[in-house]
């Protein structure tokens, strides 16, 4: 006797989300990015369609990287203070489909870079390459406010992702997203009650929900990676079940939380039973980056240009039916 | 939970007016607010005005499906008006409703099956209303039993216990909380539960507390869908609220407006 093989039917799927604008859609891009639009849990195939793959944006800084161990600056060797030329170097040496910029410079502790000038940054990357544009502020609320703006009225049109919006410091970017044509993300501190509500807040000014990724702030392995990815997981479901609110996108910072722990940027000088950072380091943010995928995640943004490999190479067999 | 909208009933007299004097405004607003108020299905009754029962389901079904494309409640104690609703009816609708006599089955079944429609059954009988849940049971027992041998799907099938005025008989709610529970049972999968909750407060003078309190103890105990006034802002809050703490919604400080947005 043959068992019929139970299958789980879903109600609701991830609404699609895509970064940048070809010029017959007003924008100059030479490529976009499309994610999002699941009607299944990660890689279940049978039950319902994954119509995009998982995407990973390389980082890029606006200003020479404060916190970056060696191992994490030596494959970007003569850049790093140059962020035209550093977002040339992901794209046409480690092949990169989506960048994330990061605007470390205007915070007030690390250069305090203005409005203007920052918005000149954003213009001359977007020329110098053709992939989509993430743009991050410098989580200090008020300089955000300043030069967030500012960034989304140069680049216009291009349908760049813009974060983070949170819970009390979110009307400021989305009106500026919303005038421009931009997306927007939405971040809540590892908590899923914050996350449904700031996409409701959000989507209250106005803004379409097929327009917001979510952040739900991860940690990476060793430093709370399944508490992040239970409530990851527990978001999905209930979107799944259909739960309109929860039903974005997720972006993750791996890249950003991986290279904080100790036992990726520690020096083997110090711990010598570690072993060699130069791998250490990228097989840390290749773990987190592979746990997130399997609790959802949509975009990965991410580091070290070995770590992207591997994780492309993932991704690529995850999505083989 | 379901809700169905219960507004346009030629029993109320805006829409029984609406329908004699062909008023389309009347019905067509109706049919926004209650869907804009949560609405996910909305009972079409022609009322006792109508002269041609089967003409006025029709004006009103294409009135509504003007403006909305919400399932609809094909409302009617007459086949060939629930026939008619069902040949216009843009999504999968229910047939409101038959009961667990042999006639009513008869007529009502083959048009579920052709129609591939939900249906309300009412667990009442040849020996009228149910005097207690082990006469609901027996009664949802025979209506289940109908629809497997017709091929209905017991997806498609809500089970009415029937709630009576709480200022008539008093114990019937207790009664019909526990037949909730009880017609669970009957079959796997699970028949689907559904009230016509105005009819607890029928008469009274605290209408629609009784109704939103009734309604609560009712999803608790497991009730899939009800037949109510979705424009009762407060009975669609403590609904919503029920099923919050049943852990069916996930928390957020707007989480009204977040199942409203749905």
């Amino acid at each position: 006797m043959s068992v019929e093989q139970v299958k789980e039917k879903w109600s609701n799927q991830i609404s699609t989300l895509t970064i940048g604008a070809t010029k017959e859609e007003g924008g100059t891009r030479t490529s976009k990015v499309v994610v999002g639009g699941e009607s299944t849990l990660p890689y279940l195939f049978d039950e319902g369609q994954i119509p995009n793959k998982p995407v990973i944006a390389m980082e890029i800084l606006d200003s020479e990287p404060v916190d970056w161990p060696c191992v994490l600056k030596e494959p970007f060797k003569g850049v790093l203070n140059d962020p035209v030329q550093w977002a040339k170097k992901c794209v046409d040496e480690y092949k990169a489909e989506l960048l994330c910029l990061r605007l470390q410079g205007i915070h007030p502790d690390f250069g305090d870079a203005s409005a203007d000038k920052t918005a000149d940054t954003v213009k001359s990357i977007l020329q110098a390459v053709g992939v989509p544009l993430i743009i991050l502020g410098c989580d200090h609320a008020e300089k955000d406010n300043q030069v967030l703006p500012k960034c989304c009225e140069v680049a216009k049109g291009e349908s760049c992702l813009f974060g983070d919006a949170t819970e009390d410091n979110y009307k400021t970017l989305t009106a500026a997203c919303l005038a421009d044509g931009h997306n927007i993300i939405g971040e809540s501190p590892i908590d899923i009650n914050i996350a449904k509500q700031v996409n409701i807040l959000i989507t209250d000014m106005g803004f379409d929900i097929k327009k917001i990724a979510m952040n739900p702030t991860i940690g990476a392995l060793g430093y709370g990676m399944e508490y992040a990815y239970s409530i990851m997981e527990r978001a999905r479901l209930a979107a799944l079940m259909g739960d309109k609110m929860l039903s974005m996108p997720f972006i993750c910072f791996v890249g950003q939380e991986a290279w904080r722990s100790k036992e990726a940027k520690g020096a083997q000088a110090e711990h010598p039973e570690w072993g060699p950072e130069a791998q250490r380091g990228p097989v840390w943010e290749a773990s987190t980056a592979i746990s997130v995928l399997l609790s959802g995640a949509d975009i990965l943004t991410m580091r070290h240009p070995k770590a992207v490999e591997i994780v492309r190479k993932t991704i690529d067999s995850l999505m083989k039916k | 939970m379901l809700t169905i909208g219960e507004r346009i009933n030629g029993m109320f007299k805006d829409v029984g007016k609406a329908i004699t004097s062909k008023d389309k405004n009347v019905i067509q607003d109706l049919a926004k607010k209650q869907v804009e108020c949560g609405a996910d299905v909305l009972d079409v009754n022609v009322g006792p005005a109508a002269a041609d029962a089967v003409a006025a389901m029709r004006w009103l079904i294409e009135s509504i499906q003007e403006v909305t494309d919400v399932p609809l409640a094909l409302d009617s104690t007459k086949a060939d008006v629930i026939e008619e609703g069902l040949k216009l009816a843009k999504k999968k609708a229910i047939i409101n409703s038959t009961t667990a006599k042999k006639a009513k089955l008869d007529t009502l079944l083959p048009l579920a099956k052709k129609y591939d429609s939900g249906i309300i059954g009412l667990t009442m009988g040849e020996s009228g209303i149910p005097r207690d849940r082990n006469e609901r049971a027996e009664h949802a027992a025979v209506i289940i039993s109908a629809c497997m041998e017709a091929g209905i799907p017991i997806e498609n099938l809500y089970l009415d216990p029937i709630i009576l005025p709480v200022n008539v008989t008093q114990f019937q709610s207790l009664e019909v909380l526990e037949a909730i529970r009880d017609l669970k049972i009957l079959s796997d999968p699970a028949p689907k539960t559904v009230l016509g909750l105005s009819n607890v407060s029928q008469g009274t003078d605290k209408r629609s507390l009784i109704n939103r309190t009734f309604l609560v103890m009712a999803i608790a105990n497991g009730l899939d869908a009800a037949i109510v006034d979705p424009m009762d802002n407060e009975l669609m809050d403590a609904a919503i609220t029920a099923e919050l703490l049943l852990n069916k919604h996930i928390y957020c400080d707007s989480f009204l407006d977040a199942y409203r947005k749905k």
